[in-house]
């Protein structure tokens, strides 16, 4: 029986003891006609060893490609060193840190890691993690929105990631929030900031402010933090942590600095790992901390005047709080935030810069070998992180699929929901990428557009 | 048995009232209360100039272990509110009939006071509760 | 000491870092960030040491017995680690085509499946998070449904007293007000309240069965009658489904909806406050509603489920597809087990906690619903000791610490005085169980000739007892570089 200790003899111990004859009389309070019968389609069970031949076939079967895809989640250099501490059994294996006094080395984790994360968007506080960037976000905006109490319209550009917006969607529509998008300028693939100007003053709970945008690009992010604050309103910034090394952090911004900022943990030593896990951050200003979700540690003393550490202000949340708590939040991705930690801790304030600095670096040599190509173009002139958008003279998935074939994921292809900017492709080189393999990268593009251009599918010749 | 002066109005929700030489109430929670939810972390005061309906919650105050919400006991607008509470919120569980009030507000209707409970009343709703 | 404090200004690893020769001319200047954060500058060993003696400092289950009531802290096999840690999983990006995932999806598509049979629903899907998240999830489908049927009055959902608080919190993130159902001196919902409480603004009734007072719910049929009668909808919350996995499944019980978490009962790991997973089964009338993505078989191949499949989806909960790992994690264990392993991890859950229950009760412990049948956890009620001695349930809890223990739950639910709420889980051996008996009926020997001993434990962890009023009230959530 896998993972039940207990022999035949000792159960029958614990039955007479209990002063039952079988197992089943336990169940004896549930009504005779629930009793469901045997589970039908999961299969029997299976030793360690069958389970680990499955499980290796189907992870050589998804393969290993060169990775130009971004858009939200990265690959980097995750050093040896994080994935070995986080999965020791301590961290591993523990729980929620509500017992403060068995959970220190969770709990002082945790409090290195707030440091960390809101001296990186130089803001005063973190809490602990949230889900992933996307739900981060839909909680930062109800936090805005119960800060403004009166107020229910949040502007959430289009430059923001589409699938960001339509989690934010998911997640407020049933709390009486307007979430108003406004455009972006096609020549520079920025917020368009007269828009935003144009709105009356005291109408805008929060202004969603991306940094770098879902296009890599780099937003006039003062401007549009003191045209939010003219507006009275509350300003959620939402970055990348790995450009916070390289870039002017969100409480820096403009006169006053964002309000709370989120984002996406994942590049901070988290895996790509198919989809997740991942984890959200939430930092904002003392004087929103609570409204914000999700769990906070506090630095105390004991009882004999040492230096402790334990959950605080859980006033705020769903055990405590129950219908008016911040948020329904309960378990968040504490591990992740374990090996964002030790990461961060690796790498020093200077290796993190030299990581983003590398990213930036690469993809201005992508995008030169790229655009190199006879028709492939750059969409936008505007300076970006590690992330842009060429144009491609072909449809985007066509080419995608054939790179695909060479062992390349070539981007993201934003027809679908950037209709306005053509055959637009989504495109990014982290520092874990050579100049090989952008090389590779180009030369296999190039060949395949030439060819396609020469040469088209049989259905797009009858099409033309 | 905790103190209930006799002088005070109260509510169910363990609110005090007492009316003032300039008509204005002052309003804020019982010995009791401050009991259930020991020692208070933070009191969240409501705006000076808002105009409450009876009922309504407009503060809480917090504990390590719970937040509970107080209710403005009748209807009317907030005058004053005790600044104090916010550097030391535990003046609430030190003194909550004096220096731990929490508001002050203009009645609308002062005949909404005789609805309140009396000291007897509440010894009622306490002896109840517990 | 924090890693903070051993920091060194030019102490750096430069084995994991590119070197300091990239161009960024391309930034302008304007934009770059011109002080650096509060990031330590370390060694790699001052690092490993730092976090493996934190680590140190923790309870967990791989070094002490954890019976936390409603938590399911059992035995994390270290297979589902490793195989869902393979660079084929691990590597992949979440956008990469549906072409290049064919056997991750495999595994989810199959793990659907399974949940689908355990819990006896028409349809599964894997993207919420964590348990709260899948609440949240099932309450908005509750929502859409109704919606789509034109049927917007009901604005209410109903939520008995013993719930977990995450029921009420999320029935207020979908716009609803929450009406509490009172629970019998039995343990079971009271009826003739519920049946004046339901009614057209009913939207639905969210319960746990188990229930969370660690007895089942003996009327359910009855409380699904009368929800559905009145045009509400059932929510069942599968925190206890490790309770009755294999012997009775929700669907038959007439639940419309569930969600599971698979860090419980699929013994994925807590690590510390998650990742979690906790996907959603539907029955025939919600499925149009469910979120995406979800995996769809067609034709041999799979592929994830898009707004097109489904246009009553209640849409996106995250940027991509869920907690992938931890579903890999779940699908592992799933196969380990096998359905007579799941049916024995009920049966094993139940022995457990019965014996150690009526163990308890022969060394005159208190119990909160004496004469019912335990499931998978029960409680113990503290309040005698607290009145004849004055320590309460926390202090008793402190003191197992001291012995070596977790400590159970403690003052959930709600409704029981100076309660334990304790699941002890089958992976225990009989040994641990009754070891844990020892030390609880030890320590309550202790209050009573030592109250003041108790009232200050533990005295052997890292720490005593923590100040959690001055955490509150003196806020120190980051620490700052000391003037000097």
């Amino acid at each position: 029986m896998p993972f039940i200790p207990h022999t035949e003899e000792e159960i029958r111990q614990m039955l007479d003891a209990i002063r039952v004859s079988d197992i089943d009389e336990l169940f004896s309070e549930i009504p005779g006609d629930l009793h469901s019968g045997k589970l039908t389609s999961v299969p029997s069970g299976i030793s360690e060893m069958d389970v680990g031949r499955i499980m290796l076939a189907r992870s050589r079967q998804d393969g290993h490609y060169i990775n130009f895809i971004g858009g939200g989640v990265y690959e980097h250099h995750i050093p040896a060193a994080v994935w070995e501490l986080t999965t020791r059994g301590e961290f591993y294996t523990a729980y929620t840190p509500y017992q403060a006094e068995a959970s220190q080395g969770t709990l002082q984790l945790l409090y290195e890691y707030q440091t960390m994360m809101s001296s990186l968007m130089a803001l005063d506080v973190s809490n602990a993690s949230l889900y992933e960037g996307a739900s981060a976000l839909a909680e930062a905006v109800l936090a805005a929105a119960r800060a403004r109490k009166k107020l229910n319209k949040v502007v959430i550009p289009r430059t923001v990631n589409p699938r960001y917006r339509k989690v934010v969607e998911s997640i407020v529509r049933n709390q009486r929030i307007e979430l108003v998008e406004i455009p972006f300028s096609v020549t520079e693939g920025t917020i368009d900031i007269d828009v935003l100007r144009a709105f009356d003053k005291g109408s805008v709970a929060a202004v969603v402010v991306p940094q770098p945008n879902y296009f890599g690009l780099l937003e006039d992010v003062d401007t549009l933090t003191d045209a939010a604050h003219e507006l009275d309103a509350l300003v959620i910034g939402l970055v990348n942590p790995t450009a916070m090394a390289l870039l002017r952090p969100p409480g820096r911004w403009g006169a006053d600095g964002a309000d709370i900022v989120v984002g996406e943990g994942q590049p901070l030593g988290i895996p790509l790992s198919s989809g997740g896990p991942y984890m959200g951050f939430m930092c904002c200003r003392n004087k929103y901390v609570r409204q914000i979700p999700g769990r906070i540690v506090g630095r105390t003393r004991d009882d004999k005047g040492n230096e402790g550490f334990t959950l605080t202000l859980q006033a705020r949340e769903q055990h405590i709080r129950r219908s008016k708590a911040t948020s329904n939040i309960c378990t968040n991705q504490g591990l992740m935030v374990v090996a964002a930690t030790i990461y961060m801790s690796l790498l020093g304030p200077e290796g993190l810069r030299r990581v983003a600095a590398r990213c930036h670096h690469n993809t201005n040599i992508l995008l030169a070998k790229l655009t190199a190509i006879d028709g492939v173009y750059r969409c936008f002139e505007t300076p970006f992180f590690h992330e842009s958008v060429v144009r491609l003279d072909q449809p985007v998935t066509d080419v995608l699929r054939a790179i695909e074939a060479q062992g390349i994921n070539g981007g993201i292809d934003l027809s679908e929901d950037y209709p306005e900017l053509g055959n637009a492709l989504l495109t990014c080189a982290t520092e874990t990428r050579t100049v090989d393999e952008i090389e590779n990268y180009a030369t296999h593009l190039d060949r395949i557009m030439s060819r396609r251009s020469l040469d088209p599918p049989c259905a797009e010749k009858v099409a033309g | 048995m905790s103190e209930i002066p006799s002088e005070l109005r109260y509510t169910k929700s363990h609110e005090w009232i007492r009316t003032m030489d300039d008509g204005y109430l002052e309003v804020g929670i019982t010995q009791h209360a401050q009991e259930q939810l020991g020692d208070m972390v933070f009191v969240e005061l409501p705006e000076v100039g808002s105009t409450l309906g009876g009922g309504e919650d407009c503060a809480v105050v917090e504990s390590v272990k719970a937040a509970s919400d107080v209710y403005a006991p009748v209807a009317g607008e907030i005058v004053e509110v005790n600044d104090l509470l916010r550097d030391a919120p535990e003046t609430v569980n030190n003194d909550p009939y004096g220096d731990g009030w929490l508001f002050r507000m203009r009645p609308i209707d002062e005949g909404e006071l005789d609805e309140l409970l009396d000291a007897e009343g509440y010894t009622g709703v306490v002896a109840a509760d517990s | 000491m924090l890693i903070f404090e051993r920091s060194r200004t030019g102490c750096t690893n430069p084995s994991q870092a590119p070197d300091d020769d990239s161009d960024i001319s391309g930034i302008p200047t304007s934009l770059l960030r011109a002080e650096p954060p509060i990031i330590p500058s370390v060694s790699e060993l001052q690092t490993i040491r730092h976090y493996t003696s934190l680590s140190q400092k923790n309870f967990s289950i791989d070094t002490n017995f954890y019976p936390l009531g409603s938590c399911t802290m059992k035995y994390n096999p270290r297979a589902c680690n490793k195989y869902a840690m393979l660079p084929g999983f691990l590597n992949r990006h979440p956008g990469s085509s549906d072409r290049t995932g064919q056997g991750f999806m495999a595994c989810m598509y199959e793990l659907q499946e399974i949940l689908r049979d355990v819990t006896g629903m028409a349809a599964v899907s894997l993207s919420p998070l964590a348990g709260a998240q899948g609440e949240f999830t099932g309450v908005a489908m509750i929502r859409a449904y109704h919606d789509a049927n034109g049927d917007d009055q009901r604005d209410q959902i109903l939520v008995p007293d013993a719930a977990h608080g995450t029921n009420p919190a999320t029935a207020t993130m979908c716009g609803y007000q929450v009406r509490e159902i009172p629970t019998r001196p039995d343990g079971d919902v009271d009826l003739d309240s519920l049946r004046q409480t339901v009614g057209p603004r009913t939207a639905g009734l969210m319960l746990t069965n188990p229930s969370t007072l660690g007895v089942f719910e003996r009327q359910i049929l009855e409380v699904a009658h009368i929800v559905h009668e009145a045009g509400g909808l059932l929510y069942y919350d599968g925190a206890n489904l490790n309770a009755i996995m294999g012997k009775v499944k929700p669907g038959d019980m007439e639940f419309d909806v569930i969600h599971m978490n698979l860090h419980k009962t699929f013994s994925t790991p807590h690590g510390g406050g998650g990742p979690g997973a906790g996907p959603v089964g539907v029955n025939e009338r919600l499925r149009p509603f469910l979120p995406i993505p979800y995996v769809i078989d067609d034709g041999g191949e799979y592929r994830w489920a898009v707004e097109e499949d489904c246009p009553l989806s209640i849409g996106r909960l995250s940027a991509f597809m869920g907690n992938a790992g931890v579903l890999l994690r779940a699908y592992v264990y799933a196969r380990l087990l096998g359905r007579e392993g799941m049916q024995r991890v009920a049966e094993h859950a139940t022995l457990n906690a019965n014996y150690m229950m009526r163990c308890l009760e022969d060394k005159g412990v208190e119990m909160a619903y004496p004469g019912r049948r335990a499931t998978h956890e029960f409680i113990v009620t503290l309040k005698s000791l607290k009145d004849e001695t004055g320590v309460s349930a926390m202090d008793v809890a402190k003191r197992l610490l001291d012995k070596g223990y977790h400590a159970p739950t403690v003052y959930f639910p709600l409704l029981v005085p100076e309660c334990f709420l304790i699941e002890p889980t089958e992976t225990e051996s009989k040994e641990e169980l009754e070891g844990f008996v020892e030390a609880l009926v030890e320590i309550l020997k202790e209050a009573k000739a030592d109250p003041e001993m108790v009232k200050h434990a533990p005295y052997t962890t890292p720490v005593h007892r923590i100040d959690e009023v001055k955490a509150a009230r003196e806020l120190d959530v980051a620490w700052q570089i000391p003037e000097n």
